[in-house]
């Protein structure tokens, strides 16, 4: 049989078409990314000294430095996340190990994947309402963090969910197989194998937390507080919500726009770093483990 | 020779699907068994049943008798069934060691089972990579993960794995379909060895193989035992006309 040849060309030519559309979308955005990037660094990099890493602000926060924000900032993550990892670890495995098939787990699955879609505001006030008040947690950082955990708690139990998941179930049958009890195969086989995708999920949500203003708004950030909180149930400021503040409230917007590409400088830097680490560690897991 | 398995009138629904209909069927010890017929007739299923792993499936019924050395498995206590599964060792498809090195894998199932005393963990250990014939390829990389081996080494060590708590049983699920034919033929003759000393029930898709290690075999076919016979018989003489056409290859 012979096929036309114009059929050749044309089938050529439409992938042609869709192969470099697609490529130069993908440019697009890596290119875009860049130049966000580019600006901030531009921006910022000028301000960003050791004094401005390391000293309290002053002269209503258009001089001095970011050091209480940052601090914030990482006791922020570090807190929603020694609330969020654990519990939304363990909500993973209950789900896809332990829940029986059916309507009750298809609505936890379903209620997970709306608190994910909840505006971070209404966390916010969630948080103000039920740990602020009710609780009685004040503004401090307990409630911001918990606040926080919460905001990540869908991040982390889905990607949990889908580490599991992807876990050939005949790694579970081999280990009854050998009169493993179900607890022990999920501790010592399914979540070593899982381990590498569940630390995206923290990735993931470090990244997410540390980003957000709202959630913090009623529940722990300070305007102004130069001095390190001195326990869990101080305020205390920190970096996005610092950045927030001096870009439209101050009270000098433009003489204080220089330590406000600073700080929108440091808290990428901050994110990256933190995504490099979790990625060294996610590799160094994941060679580890390394399915064939 | 006394039959250590035995399936009397076996029916296995899946929700509504009907699975195994009415499978009778003797085992005889120290022998290997192979379970051949086309995809999806049920023979992974029926493998299934003797080690209970069937019950982890939701929705799963299971009607009729499943006799271990004449005892209904389905009958006994469920606090005895690891010591059921403990008796019965299982390879898959796909190699699946553990994340863990290779010591480790075949130490998994001493340990899980509380044996504690490690120079008879070590002796263990190394006695069954010796019966998998791993031993020499592995004896300098114990402490290797096992992911390191080559997909055949794998499988042999998932044998080792299955072998290092003394089943009296190994159940293999196309323990080579997914090796090329050098590592294949080294499961074989493994499986050769080991036959003097368990009983072994193996699924395959391939033919040749089914000639070669077992010594008898059942045809299935659309979740019923079409026929079942000593291996010779079947492939040279089969008694029902679907046997000749699967084996042959005019099939459907
Ligand atoms: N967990 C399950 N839930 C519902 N149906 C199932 C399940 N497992 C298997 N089945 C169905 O039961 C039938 C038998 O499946 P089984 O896996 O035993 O076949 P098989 O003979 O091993 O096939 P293959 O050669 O492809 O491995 C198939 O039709 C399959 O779709
Ligand atoms: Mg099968």
């Amino acid at each position: 049989m012979t096929f036309p040849e114009s059929n050749e060309r044309r089938k050529k030519l439409g992938q042609a078409v869709m192969f470099g559309v697609s490529r130069v979308i993908s440019y697009g955005i890596v290119a875009l990314l860049f130049l966000i990037l580019f600006f901030i660094v531009k921006q910022g990099i000028g301000v960003v000294n050791w004094e401005f890493l390391t000293a309290m602000p002053t002269d209503g926060m258009t001089k001095g430095g970011i050091y209480p924000a940052i601090m914030g900032t990482l006791y922020l993550v570090a807190g929603s996340m020694l609330f969020a990892f654990p519990v939304g670890v363990m909500a993973g495995i209950y789900v896809n190990e332990f829940a029986k098939a059916g309507p009750m787990k298809r609505f936890v699955k379903m209620m997970t994947n709306n608190l994910a879609g909840v505006p971070s505001i209404i966390f916010g006030l969630f948080g103000m309402a039920l740990f602020v008040n009710q609780m009685g947690f004040g503004a401090s950082i307990l409630a911001g963090s918990l606040t926080l955990g919460l905001l990540a708690l869908p991040i982390v139990i889905r990607t949990t969910e889908e580490a599991l998941k992807s876990v050939d179930d005949t790694f579970r049958q081999a280990s009854y197989a050998l009169g493993g009890s179900k607890l022990y195969t999920i501790r010592k086989v399914v979540l070593p194998i899982a381990l590498p995708n569940i630390l995206t999920g923290l990735i993931l949500a470090v990244g997410r937390v540390s980003g957000e203003t709202a959630p913090i708004l009623f529940t722990v950030a300070a305007y102004f507080l130069p001095k390190l909180p001195g326990s869990i149930m101080d305020q205390c400021m920190a970096l996005p919500y610092h950045l927030y503040v001096i870009s439209t409230s101050g009270t000098q917007i433009e003489a204080s726009r220089p330590m406000a590409y600073g700080t929108a400088f440091v808290l990428v830097v901050i994110v990256l770093i933190v995504n490099l680490l979790a990625t060294l560690l996610r590799n160094y897991f994941g060679n580890k483990v390394k399915m064939n | 020779m006394a039959n250590k398995l035995e399936t009397i009138d076996v029916h296995l629904h899946y929700g509504d699907f009907h699975a195994l209909k009415g499978i009778t069927m003797a085992i005889p010890e120290n022998s290997v068994t192979a379970l051949i017929g086309p995809s999806g007739c049920g023979k992974s299923t029926y493998l299934r049943l003797f080690n209970r792993m069937n019950d982890l499936i939701p929705f799963t019924r299971i009607t009729g008798q499943v006799l271990l050395d004449g005892e209904d498995i389905y009958q006994i206590k469920s606090s005895k069934i690891d010591a059921l599964r403990r008796n019965v060792g299982m390879v898959f498809q796909k190699p699946n060691p553990f994340p863990k090195s290779i010591f480790e894998n075949v130490a998994y199932g001493l340990r899980v089972n509380g044996i504690t005393d490690n120079s008879f963990i070590e002796n263990q250990v190394e006695k069954t990579l010796h019966q998998a014939a791993l031993w020499d390829e592995v004896k300098d990389k114990l402490k290797k993960s096992a992911f390191e081996l080559s997909g055949g080494q794998q499988q042999r060590l998932c044998i080792a794995r299955a072998l290092a708590i003394e089943p009296s049983i190994i159940l293999m699920d196309e323990p080579a379909s997914a090796l090329d034919p050098l590592s294949t033929g080294k499961i074989e003759d493994l499986i050769f060895e080991l036959k003097s000393k368990y009983t072994i029930i193996i699924v395959t898709h391939n033919m040749q193989q089914a000639g070669r290690v077992s010594d008898h075999t059942g045809f299935f076919y659309l979740g019923e035992l079409i026929e079942f016979d000593k291996t010779k018989k079947i492939f040279t003489n089969p008694a029902k006309q679907e046997t000749e056409n699967y084996i042959t290859g005019r099939f459907g």
